[in-house]
């Protein structure tokens, strides 16, 4: 349950929560794009530095900490699985070029994890559902986005409410074979989509009191109109993006073991 | 028996020998309901579980028959608006409908874009709907709520978050279902309290469903019982909770209006005139009887 | 008998629901617990049959501590029927529905066959036994709830909120089927804000407020406690509250029911005519 948890937001305020989603997501769009570009650990670094200052202005260090942390078997497997094919090929030996490659690769990954968690932990999906809106994406999509937001929480309760409720009338979940396990879920998921049906058309009977399609040019109560800061945000964009297709194309990049001068 | 205060009388609704049989059912759901609702009014709607109350809610504001289907005999008229021939969306700029289960109506993650809801289906220009939303949020008391996302909200405060929302569109009529089955008494009280306010002050006529007499019947000028698809009696709440027929039929009639009621029975000689529908008048008429020796 | 002995309970994501709570209840009483929403009711229930473990303290029923024990076996004594009928209700016919706490428990057929017939009748639904519970009304799904667990004859039935959105009605009927299970011994447990019901069934009560009790006793002394109420924020029930009135005229204060009233009054009138 403690996923669905994640999906209580609250409303913070932070000098990255304020920014413009829109700009906000071509910023981690270009740090995306970079990191699968350079495969060497230099620019890896210089774009994972980058993103520190935007985990530390947010005050999202916590969570930031904690979805990196769920990301390390996922980085482990890689540096092994890396490690294991160069190894291999190599003819079973250990250089100190194949640790760096293995290692480059695991800190691509982290560097992808970080900055897509930096975007989730500062976009409230309230800000999120009005980019959408704001992008021309059809209302009814948008307005399904935030609704399942909305409510995924409040199934995610009440499918504990009844599970609680059969548990009490002697459903073991865990007991029998493979089949039977499978089984014991009926008397949970019945309940839970019939609720889930009858949910969702007293929803639809609140929304049409509520001049739900009155007309096709719906107003939005906020604008997502670009600041100051939204601005800067799209320079330092612009700018990392010029350095990194100048320093692609006019500047070789070493690698850590001839910068140590360790030869294969 | 009409009860007016104070205002010219203009009927906002009416039914007309309104019957409605929802599709796929045999029996119709309500029979031959024929009402006249004046402006202003306090009517409170109840009955036995199942006698239809809620199908006539959703005939006032168009839910029958545009999103119900089924068949649908006699009229209804509201705010001047023949019913069957006007969207829903058009009626919910007249009657707002706030339901029983606030967590059902509330859509958006922050309160003040729920109360905003109604006003962008409209396509409102944006500075209208600002001001309307603010001043919705504060005469229901949720201003200080308003950033907050639903699930951080009590009961009450989810009920009260609904009753701005449907406020926001200026209507002349508020409809609500049960709106205090889930909280608890002080919860409801309030409610009550806040309904009565936008009743008074603002004139808005309210049409509450409820059980729970015991808190509402004394903000009432009239009550209305239904059974079994039609209105039984209709009339003043002294009168109609005093009715030995009103209790055989399952209506909780508040207990001091009972005790009241046992007394006179057994002859005693309280002070007449008023049936008493909160303690204090039930306690006020008693005392009469102990003058009188 | 069920004894909670210093029970805290914090959940996962950290609101401490339960702050110390001790009490017993003894086999064949009727306990009302009450409190606003949010005041840690319904998570004190759910430590009765085990769905709930204490973070802190000892929960034991009949002497076995709820920590030891699985819901399931739990259960067999300790009955609960949720406020929603609608949280458990998900076999075609109400006979099945009846039926699945006696099969989970591995009651044999002749037994599950006696024991769903003597449920149905003990509610009224003998009628709907084929019946798709999805098709019956609220009141009638809260019924088959209600057989659906006391099928298995358990010691102890919890009811949580049972009078929520109910009619006067079907509230007066709850409460004659609540004396007829006190006349089978069981203990019952209630959970509920519903005043003037529990005003006409008088069950010893238990005030619960922000995780914590604040008063128990019997309805009369907790009903008629007005300083008590008002910390707990429970309203008192209307007769109570108008014989608060008739106080300067020298009735008593304590009284709850309607026709308690009616003697008291009378009594009263009697001795002033004299």
């Amino acid at each position: 349950m403690s996923f669905f948890e994640g999906l209580k937001f609250r409303k913070v305020s932070s000098p990255i929560h304020d920014l413009d989603p829109r700009i906000k997501f071509v910023f981690v769009l270009v740090i995306f794009v970079l990191a699968v570009v350079f495969a060497e650990i230099l620019p890896l670094l210089f774009l994972f530095i980058l993103q520190l200052p935007f985990v530390l202005l947010a005050r999202v260090g916590k969570q930031w900490l904690r979805s990196l942390k769920g990301a390390i078997f996922f980085a482990v497997l890689i540096f092994l699985m890396n490690f294991i094919v160069s190894f291999i090929y190599a003819g079973y030996v250990v250089t100190a070029q194949m640790i760096e490659n293995a290692f480059t690769m695991t800190f691509r990954f982290i560097v992808l994890v970080s900055s897509f968690s930096i975007f989730f932990l500062t976009t409230s999906p309230d800000v999120l559902g009005l980019a959408l809106e704001q992008s021309h994406i059809p209302y009814e999509f948008c307005f399904a986005f935030t609704t399942a937001v909305r409510f995924v929480p409040v199934l995610a309760d009440e499918a504990q409410t009844i599970m609680d409720a059969q548990k009490a009338r002697g459903l073991e979940l865990e007991k029998g074979n493979f089949l039977k396990r499978v089984r014991n879920y009926i008397p949970i998921l019945v309940p839970l989509i019939v609720n889930a049906i009858r949910r969702s058309l007293e929803l639809a009977e609140a929304m049409e009191s509520r001049a739900w399609g009155a007309t096709k040019k719906r107003t939005n109560l906020y604008v997502l109109k670009p600041k100051r800061e939204d601005y800067l945000l799209a320079f330092i964009t612009v700018a990392i993006l010029a350095l990194a297709i100048y320093v692609k194309i006019f500047v070789p990049i070493p690698k850590i073991t001839q910068i140590l001068r360790i030869s294969a | 028996m009409r009860f007016m205060v104070a205002r010219e009388s203009v009927e906002v609704i009416k039914t007309e020998k309104l019957t409605f049989t929802y599709a796929g059912r045999n029996e119709p759901s309500i029979r031959d309901v024929g009402l006249s609702i004046e402006k202003g009014e306090f009517v409170i709607l109840t009955g036995p579980s199942g006698c239809g109350k809620t199908t006539l809610c959703r005939c006032f504001n168009g839910l029958i028959p545009h999103f119900y289907q089924g068949k649908l005999e006699g009229e209804v008229i509201v705010a001047g608006l023949k019913v069957n021939e006007h969207p829903t969306y058009e009626l919910a700029c007249h009657v707002g409908l706030v339901f029983q289960n606030p967590e059902n109506q509330l859509f958006a993650l922050s309160v003040e874009k729920d109360v905003a809801f109604g006003l962008e289906n409209l396509g409102l220009p944006r500075e209208e709907i600002r001001k309307r939303v603010d001043w919705a949020m504060k005469v229901a008391g949720v201003y200080e709520l308003k950033d907050r996302a639903p699930y951080e909200l009590s009961g009450g405060q989810q009920q009260r978050v609904a009753i701005a929302s449907v406020l926001a569109m200026r209507p002349e009529v508020i409809v609500l279902d049960e709106p205090t089955s889930f909280l608890d008494p002080l919860g409801a009280k309030r409610i009550f309290e806040d309904i009565y306010k936008l009743n008074q002050k603002l004139g808005i006529t309210v049409i509450l469903v409820e059980h729970r007499l015991d808190l509402a019947a004394k903000y009432a000028t009239r009550v209305i019982v239904m059974n079994d698809g039609r209105v039984l009696l209709d009339g003043d709440p002294r009168e109609v909770l005093s009715l030995e027929k009103t209790r055989l039929l399952g209506v909780g009639i508040p207990k001091a209006t009972r005790l009241y009621q046992l007394l006179k029975n057994d002859g005693i000689p309280l002070k007449s005139g008023k049936v008493p529908l909160t303690p204090e008048e039930a306690a006020e008429a008693i005392k009469e009887a102990f003058k009188s020796d | 008998m069920i004894e909670v002995k210093d029970l805290r309970f914090v959940y996962p994501n950290g609101v401490e629901a339960l702050r110390g709570v001790s009490l017993k209840i003894e086999d064949g009483e009727f306990v009302a617990i009450m409190g606003q929403n949010g005041a840690g009711k319904t998570t004190l229930v759910k430590h009765f049959n085990g769905l709930l473990k204490p973070t802190k303290g000892d929960v034991y029923v009949d002497g076995v501590n709820t920590k030891d024990v699985s819901v399931a076996t739990l259960a067999r004594k300790v009955g609960y029927v949720f406020q929603n009928p609608d949280h458990q209700l998900f076999c075609e016919s109400v006979e099945q529905e009846v039926a699945f706490a006696l099969k989970n428990f591995g009651f044999d057929q002749e037994t599950i066959e006696k024991r769903v017939s003597w449920a149905l009748q003990l509610l009224g639904l003998t009628q709907y036994r084929q019946v798709s519970p999805f098709m019956l009304s609220g009141g009638e799904r809260k019924r088959v709830a209600l057989a659906s667990v006391l099928a298995w004859d358990p010691k102890v039935v919890i009811l949580d909120e049972p009078t929520i959105g109910q009619d006067y009605a079907q509230k007066e009927k709850l409460r004659q089927f609540i004396m007829q299970l006190r006349t089978q011994k069981k203990t019952v447990v209630i959970v509920t804000h519903d005043v003037e019901f529990v005003a006409e069934c008088q069950p010893r009560i238990i005030l619960m407020k922000n995780g914590k009790i604040v008063a128990d006793g019997s309805a009369k002394e907790i009903l008629t406690n007005p300083e008590v109420l008002l910390q707990a924020s429970v309203i008192p029930p209307q007769i109570t509250q108008t014989f608060h009135y008739l106080k300067d005229i020298g009735l008593p204060t304590n009284v709850i029911d309607v026709y308690e009233a009616r003697e008291t009054i009378l009594e009263f009138l009697g001795e002033t005519k004299k």
